[in-house]
């Protein structure tokens, strides 16, 4: 099924490409729309909270809402910043619930945070997890209580690896409605 | 389907308001927002939100203030405190204050989930709590209904036929017969069972009481309204409700009641939000609603739309076999509650209660089992037990005209006065009937 929709996945800050390809392929395959590549530039000191040491992720947010989408497409950010919203202590992303923008970052998903061994292949495994869960919610898509799907609520990074980076079938079937 | 839980954000920071809000809808949840307490205590009067996460430090009314006038507007609300500035003491007088939880800025959102998740535990377990009561009580009851005459066999396949339908109940008999566990075998053999049978008392009750009973009050409707009030309607939703004496209401209220029957949905007393709720209706009466009706005391409109089955328990005395099992079950259930050995019951004494006239009905014969092993004092149950003298016969009537004309009134009075009816009762024609009427002197108002 091909739709109108279309999805924009805008980097910010430096990742591998290939890392990029296979993330949008991975979006491409769970959404059944166009999916495109962009690469972005923003000031991020900005959005630097020193005293938290962290990136206020509402404001970034809003801001690519405001700078970076169109009616017709879902636009991402991605970042490999800390995140944080004013009222929690860190976020791995987050998106307007059917709206139009969302964010990701790979900062916290890492292995290296926590003090264990790299691991790149699971940190892609967990970032393309995360980054369709973000566009999920642009859809209109709410947490899911399925442990397998996507749309499972993870706080921690085993939640992520806990869950499949596919949807159940009533989170795809509601995401079919909107691309239909 | 699980409820939608809802939450009432109150902070005085817009940023932090809209992360909350983004979080929680994410989850799922019904959400609201309030800048401060005095708009947080607004919306909560005309909405009731499952949890409030209120923020301890604000302009105007702090977090604590408005903790405590939401516990005065609903007791059982779930409030959780946050603040960037903590305290033990203010975490400690939070928590005095009647909080659920409290929690520091900001916070790990595995904290916030877990914080929310406990709180939603907390609100299904009360709720069910209250179901579980609500079932436990209707449960207990219907185990009285004993009988084995063709006349209870017939009430008893009549309870299980209607219980399996959603149709509103009409349940007829006099006092004592047992009116209200016909209801509570209805609700409990019904698809309802799980949710609650609530009772009301409509002829204990004046038409103010009972409309605020029925219907709930907003905080402030009348003097002594000092707390927002669910209705008995709302409390019955997925469940049942039994108005007992129906009959008693005022003309007003059969009109509001007819209202609320039509639509499933009402406002309570000094509010002005609809309230939906969904429960099915079983009414009692010891009084004939159809020449009620006829004489124009009761709305034919609410009397059809009550009526829809009506089920009518018999008078004692009508199966005066079903006696020795009821005496059974009554001497088992007293000596059992009363923690005494059993006891049995002289068969003389048994013999005059299968002869005596019961006016009381079930209910008095219960109370003269009671009395009887409470004065017995686990003796044999014995003919000076029971005061059966006294409700029989008044010692005043001497002649067989004035035990005559004693007999005509009580069957009048029985039948409402309906001539035909009485008559059939008596076994004589109506003219003969009319006739003894005259001779005594008798009028509807004796």
């Amino acid at each position: 099924m091909k739709s109108r929709q279309h999805i924009v996945l805008i980097s910010f800050g430096y990742f591998d490409n290939d890392f990029l390809k296979d993330v949008a392929e991975a979006v491409k395959k769970e959404f059944c729309c166009e999916v495109s590549m962009k690469e972005g530039h923003l000031d991020l000191s900005e959005y630097f909270d020193p005293v938290r040491r962290q990136y206020n992720g509402s404001r970034l947010l809003n801001h690519i809402d405001e700078k970076f989408t169109s009616d017709t497409s879902k636009t991402l950010g991605l970042f490999s910043v800390d995140l944080y919203i004013p009222i929690l202590t860190y976020i791995f992303g987050q998106a307007f619930l059917n709206g139009r923008a969302g964010i990701a970052s790979d900062y916290r998903l890492s292995n290296v945070r926590y003090g264990i061994a790299a691991d790149e292949q699971l940190l892609l495994d967990r970032f393309r997890k995360e980054i369709i869960h973000e566009l999920g919610h642009t859809f209109g898509l709410i947490h899911c209580h399925i442990p397998a799907c996507v749309m499972r609520s993870g706080t921690y990074v085993e939640d992520i690896d806990q869950k499949e980076e596919s949807f159940c079938p009533a989170c795809r079937e509601k995401v079919n409605h909107v691309l239909a | 389907m699980a409820k939608k839980i809802s939450i009432l954000i109150v902070d005085d920071e817009i940023s932090v308001r809209d992360s909350l809000y983004n979080w929680f809808i994410e989850d799922g949840y019904h959400v609201a927002c309030a800048e401060n307490a005095k708009t947080a205590l607004s919306i909560i009067e005309n909405e009731a939100f499952d949890i409030v996460l209120a923020d301890i430090k604000m302009p105007g009314m702090d977090g604590l203030e408005m903790l405590r006038r939401i516990k005065l507007l609903k007791s059982d609300s779930i409030i959780i405190v946050m603040t960037a500035f903590a305290t033990v003491e203010t975490a400690v007088q939070a928590l005095k204050d009647g909080a659920f939880d409290y929690i520091t800025k900001p916070f790990d959102p595995d904290d916030l989930s877990h914080l929310i998740r406990n709180a939603s535990k907390q609100i299904a377990l009360s709720e069910e709590n209250e179901n579980l009561k609500q079932k436990v009580v209707a449960l207990e009851n219907v185990e009285d209904l004993i009988g084995n005459s063709d006349t209870m066999k017939r009430v008893l396949k009549e309870i299980e036929s209607v219980a399996q339908s959603n149709s509103s109940v009409v349940i007829t008999g006099e006092s004592g017969t047992g009116k209200e566990l016909v209801a509570r075998a209805i609700h409990s053999n019904s698809t309802r069972r799980f949710f609650p049978l609530v009772s009301v008392h409509c002829g204990a009750l004046s038409e103010s009481l009972l409309e605020s009973e029925l219907f709930g009050h907003e905080k402030g409707a009348f003097t002594g309204a000092m707390y927002n009030r669910k209705g008995r309607f709302e409390m019955a939703d997925n469940g049942t409700i039994f108005l007992d004496e129906i009959a008693t209401i005022s003309t007003k209220m059969q009109i509001d009641l007819l209202r609320v029957l039509e639509s499933k949905s009402f406002v309570r007393v000094g509010g002005n939000k609809e309230i939906s709720s969904d429960f099915r209706v079983i009414c009692a009466t010891n009084r004939d609603l159809k020449s009620m009706v006829e004489n124009g005391t009761f709305r034919e409109d609410l009397f059809y739309r009550l009526n829809v089955v009506n089920i009518n328990v018999p008078p004692l005395r009508e199966r005066a076999e079903d006696i020795p099992m009821l005496v059974e079950y009554f001497i088992r259930k007293y000596c059992l509650s009363m923690n005494r050995p059993p006891v049995t019951i002289d068969q003389s004494a048994l013999n005059r209660l299968e002869e005596f006239s019961f006016p009381g009905n079930v209910r008095e014969l219960e109370n003269m089992i009671e009395r009887a092993i409470v004065v017995g004092n686990g003796r044999k149950i014995t003919l000076k037990d029971l005061p059966l003298e006294k409700s029989m016969i008044s010692s005043s009537i001497e002649s067989l005209d004035d035990l005559e004309k004693t007999h005509i009134r009580n069957i009048l009075n029985k039948y409402a006065w309906n001539i035909s009816r009485a008559s059939r009762a008596l076994k004589v024609d109506r003219v003969t009937l009319y006739n003894k009427i005259s001779k005594y002197g008798l009028k509807p108002s004796e």
